[in-house]
């Protein structure tokens, strides 16, 4: 329209394969898998009685960081037990989300939903079989109703609670994760894409070229504020995480 | 509007017009879903950075909470999003 073709959705959000079934998104949530447990292992390697340097001192920053700000914060004490799970989630999402702003990666994996959807899955997998082991099947009275509901009410408070605990928190969870990223993701894509038509337009207007510097300044910012979305998306998956698991270790609306 | 129906009414290529109504449906059905989840954030936020500088001391708690917040009320805009790209390119 103005001389500038958006690419289709496609070659934005997708490569070819390396070899079938296995393609760039696949070849990045691996590396993110492999780098997190490398970092943790190197940093178990380490004398525990030195101060730490290095890879021990980001694995002691980031656990203090899950305890502290996520697991204190929701489950409280009695919830360290699930300061492991938690840290692998957050780790293995920040470092999914963090490729969408490094030279020649510049995708981040959670922008596809497979990887979204899994995560989600596991962690409705887990809140459920949590509320089950402690409170036996009555987790699923607990799931409907909460307390003091009139008994006219129950019909309709149970079909309510029943379609947001079973669909709505998995798919939110999902949706909200993949649809950050993959807005980010366009967000540049737009931008980068605005400097190039700008700095490489075939016009007499000869004042249009350097006008370039201002999407380009744009996609600096962009890019700065992607880091914060990688990072603040990776904190919410986990929060939201620890808060559904709460619920059904305390029950429904139980003060905890 | 009239103008743009106006416009509209000139396509002959039907493939054009589908893109017309595509590219216009999905830029509405985003608009709208920003607008609830524009309001309600700015109120949450507001309303949490009042609480911290009422008492400091809690201001860690009351961070998690606007998060937690601002996570739910933003799944709105986002589903709006996801929305605008199945509408445009589909």
């Amino acid at each position: 329209m103005f001389g500038l073709e958006f690419p289709p959705i496609n070659a934005i959000l997708r490569w070819k394969d390396l070899f079938p079934t296995f393609n760039k998104i696949a070849l990045i949530a691996v590396a993110a898998a492999f780098i997190g447990i490398m970092l943790f292992l190197l940093a178990s390697r380490k004398n525990p009685m030195l101060a730490p340097t290095g890879s021990r001192n980001l694995a002691e920053t980031s656990v203090d960081f899950i305890e502290d700000g996520i697991v204190m914060q929701t489950l409280g004490k009695s919830g360290l037990g699930w300061t492991p799970f938690l840290l692998s989630l957050f780790i293995f999402i920040f470092l999914c989300n963090i490729p969408g702003i490094i030279p020649i990666l510049q995708m981040p994996a959670t922008a596809r939903i497979a990887i979204p959807l899994t995560l989600s899955l596991l962690v409705w997998v887990v809140y459920i079989g949590t509320g089950i082991k402690h409170q036996g099947l009555g987790y699923f009275g607990h799931l409907l109703w909460p307390p003091d509901v009139p008994t006219a009410l129950k019909p309709l408070v149970g079909l309510i609670e029943f379609i947001s605990t079973i669909f709505v928190t998995p798919f939110s969870l999902t949706v909200r994760l993949m649809a950050n990223m993959m807005a980010g993701h366009i967000l540049l894509v737009t931008f980068g894409l605005l400097t190039e038509s700008l700095l490489l337009a075939e016009t007499n207007q000869i004042f249009l070229v350097p006008m370039s510097i201002l999407p380009f300044g744009m996609l600096i910012f962009l890019t700065g504020f992607e880091i914060l979305v990688a990072f603040l998306q990776a904190y919410i998956f986990t929060i939201l995480a620890a808060v559904y698991i709460n619920n059904s270790t305390a029950g429904h609306g139980d003060d905890h | 509007m009239e103008a743009f129906a106006a416009l509209v009414a000139q396509v002959d290529d039907p493939a054009d017009l589908k893109n017309i109504e595509a590219a216009s449906g999905a830029g509405m059905a985003y608009g709208l879903a920003a607008i609830g989840p524009g309001i309600g954030i700015g109120y949450l936020v507001g309303k949490s950075v009042e609480a911290m500088a009422r008492q400091p001391e809690s201001a860690g708690m009351v961070r998690t909470t606007m998060f937690l917040g601002i996570a739910f009320t933003e799944a709105l805009a986002l589903i709006g999003f996801v929305v605008f790209i199945l509408l445009k390119f589909a």
